[in-house]
């Protein structure tokens, strides 16, 4: 009889039932919410058959699709402003021989990964009233400088941890081969860097997409974006409708997710 | 170094700032800057209908603490802030020990999963951690609401005659920031088991050492890095926690975050509301430093 009698020292008793536990917890309630986004009924806890009905509801919602304009637009520019920020500032910071100030720029970039959303928030919010007041502009270009703002660590990640990977030795090859550095830059750096720049963008883009606090306190009147829509709605009574919305973020998020990761895998 | 050498040098540097300067300015207007304001408002009297006028006072700084007493203007302690603070400092703290309890087993899991399955199991934590995290606490909420899932499950299996009130109280907000932090608890956790040499727990084993001791006198002091990396990054946004206490917590059950948002809105005291916010950020510079500490100690011990 085959019995398995060695010991194994990598296990430790109980801890994998708690792992498993612990997946079943982590997935659970958004699978629940996501199943009774397709409840016929009106009731978010007793099913009632199957239904798309709280999809074409909220896809007719006309508030609901300003909203979700609204916040598709300020991520797309956010995620290409602080992206196209990130590469320049990736570019200056990687693969060159320490300067003073460095790690000042570190810090910089990093700086809104390190203070509470709620602080930066009411921050923005106090700077924002004064020139609001002074200049008399109401726009979005508020919104689109405090998202662009926090867009830049998560666009410069993994940007800098491409370029780190590169091979110096390609663009030295350009050098000798009469390659201006620009056309250096054009055909060598800027392609090798495209994977990089592709999984910024997406992180900045899920980014701005899933804010709340800031654009909160940011926002003029009539400048609700999709999660801040959805939070005043939470004061109301809860529909499936608010499932419905919130199951296409969550494809949306999961699908951009699933393209980084496959833009960003190591080959084995 | 010859002339033209440093030269060169010179330009790469004034170069390498060049490039850099837009990404500063756009962090300095809408990141940096403004805490700056901030920390300048706090110094002001607040206004009438909200904003401020431009009085210094210390007043804000003193109204963290005190209030004054409308009949004979004595100062007192604020008892209602002060319950706010220990409510976050509490809930913060108890998140941070929960996480890591369920967040080491996890970690410990993934990191002794074949190497091929790794990705796939770490894809599972990176999931929810990059969702929505309004969506994660709202699928909370409809679960343990009163007329939510768990209820009605189990005022149907005849478990209980009345629902639970669990949202809208502490217990609520506490589930909630386990639930939407654990895993900036598990990331770090991974990361400090995955470097962690078996051959050592074949040595512990081997001089007849039990599970247990195993565990604290060789597995914890290893990947002690991780776990101040995980606790930080679970005790700071939790401390700072809005969201989570305003959909789960509702109107009573308020944290800091709420707090100082309630001074921009009802409260009309934008100067508290500032003062407030340089203190939540004194705090988390402080368990930073920690951090960098402990960080810096282990790679000088290598």
């Amino acid at each position: 009889m085959a019995r398995k009698t060695y010991f194994d020292v990598t296990r430790l008793p109980g801890f994998s039932t708690i792992a498993v536990i612990v997946f079943v917890m982590l997935y659970a309630p958004i699978l629940m919410l996501v199943i009774y986004s397709f409840n016929a009924g009106s009731s978010v806890a007793i099913w009632d058959g199957f239904s798309w009905r709280w999809y074409v509801t909220a896809w007719q919602n006309e508030q609901v699709k300003e909203v979700t304009l609204r916040s598709l637009m300020l991520a797309a520019s956010a995620a290409t402003i602080s992206t196209a920020l990130a590469t320049m500032a990736a570019l200056a910071t990687t693969r060159k021989r320490a300067f003073r100030g460095q790690t000042a720029i570190y810090v910089a970039i990093n700086q809104p990964l390190m203070v509470p959303e709620i602080v930066t928030a009411v921050a923005l919010l106090i700077l924002f009233a004064a020139v609001k007041v002074a200049t008399g502009y109401q726009g979005m270009g508020y919104l689109i400088l405090a998202h662009t703002a926090f867009c830049i660590p998560f666009a410069y990640l993994p940007i800098r941890a491409r370029l780190e990977g590169m091979d110096m030795a390609l663009e030295a090859a350009a050098a000798d081969l009469y390659a201006s550095p620009w056309q250096g830059f054009r055909h060598v750096t800027l392609p090798l860097l495209m994977p990089g720049i592709a999984a910024g963008m997406m992180l900045a883009f899920v980014t701005s997409l899933d804010d709340v606090v800031i654009s909160l306190f940011v926002k003029s009147a009539g400048q609700d974006t999709l999660p801040t829509y959805l939070l005043a709605q939470l004061r109301r009574q809860v529909s499936p409708e608010i499932n419905a919305i919130s199951s296409v973020l969550l494809l949306l998020t999961l699908v951009l997710l699933t393209t980084f990761f496959l833009l960003t895998r190591k080959k084995d | 170094m010859s002339e033209a050498e440093s030269q060169r040098r010179a330009d790469e540097v004034r170069r390498s700032w060049l490039l850099s300067t837009p990404a500063l300015i756009v962090l300095f207007l809408g990141a940096m800057g403004p805490l700056l304001i901030m920390v300048v408002y706090s110094f002001l009297t607040p206004g009438r209908y909200g904003n401020v006028e431009w009085v210094f006072s210390l007043d804000a700084w003193r109204g963290i603490l005190f209030t004054r007493d409308i009949f004979d203007d004595t100062l007192k302690l604020a008892d209602a802030h002060l319950t706010i603070f220990w409510r976050s400092l509490k809930l913060s703290l108890m998140t941070t020990i929960l996480a890591f309890a369920v967040g080491f087993p996890t970690a410990w899991f993934i990191a002794t999963r074949p190497r091929h399955m790794r990705a796939f199991w770490l894809f599972l934590i990176t999931i929810p951690f990059w969702t929505n995290l309004l969506i994660r606490t709202f699928a909370i909420n409809q679960i343990i609401r009163n007329e939510g899932f768990l209820n009605t499950a189990l005022l149907k299996l005849g478990v209980i005659s009345a629902p639970l009130q669990l949202i809208y109280t502490d217990t609520a907000v506490f589930i909630g920031m386990v639930y939407v932090y654990l895993p900036l608890m598990v990331l770090p956790l991974y990361a400090a088991i995955d470097r962690f040499d078996t051959r050592l727990l074949e040595a512990g084993y081997d001089l007849y050492a039990s599970r247990l001791t195993v565990l604290r006198r060789i597995i914890f002091p290893i990947v002690k890095p991780g776990i101040v990396a995980g606790s930080i990054l679970v005790f700071i946004p939790a401390l700072g926690a809005y969201v989570t206490p305003r959909v789960l917590g509702g109107g009573k059950n308020m944290m800091i975050g709420n707090f100082i948002e309630l001074q921009f809105g009802q409260g009309r005291n934008w100067p508290l509301g500032a003062a407030l916010s340089v203190v939540l950020l004194i705090i988390v510079a402080a368990a930073l430093l920690v951090y960098v500490r402990f960080a810096n100690r282990d790679s000088t011990h290598g």
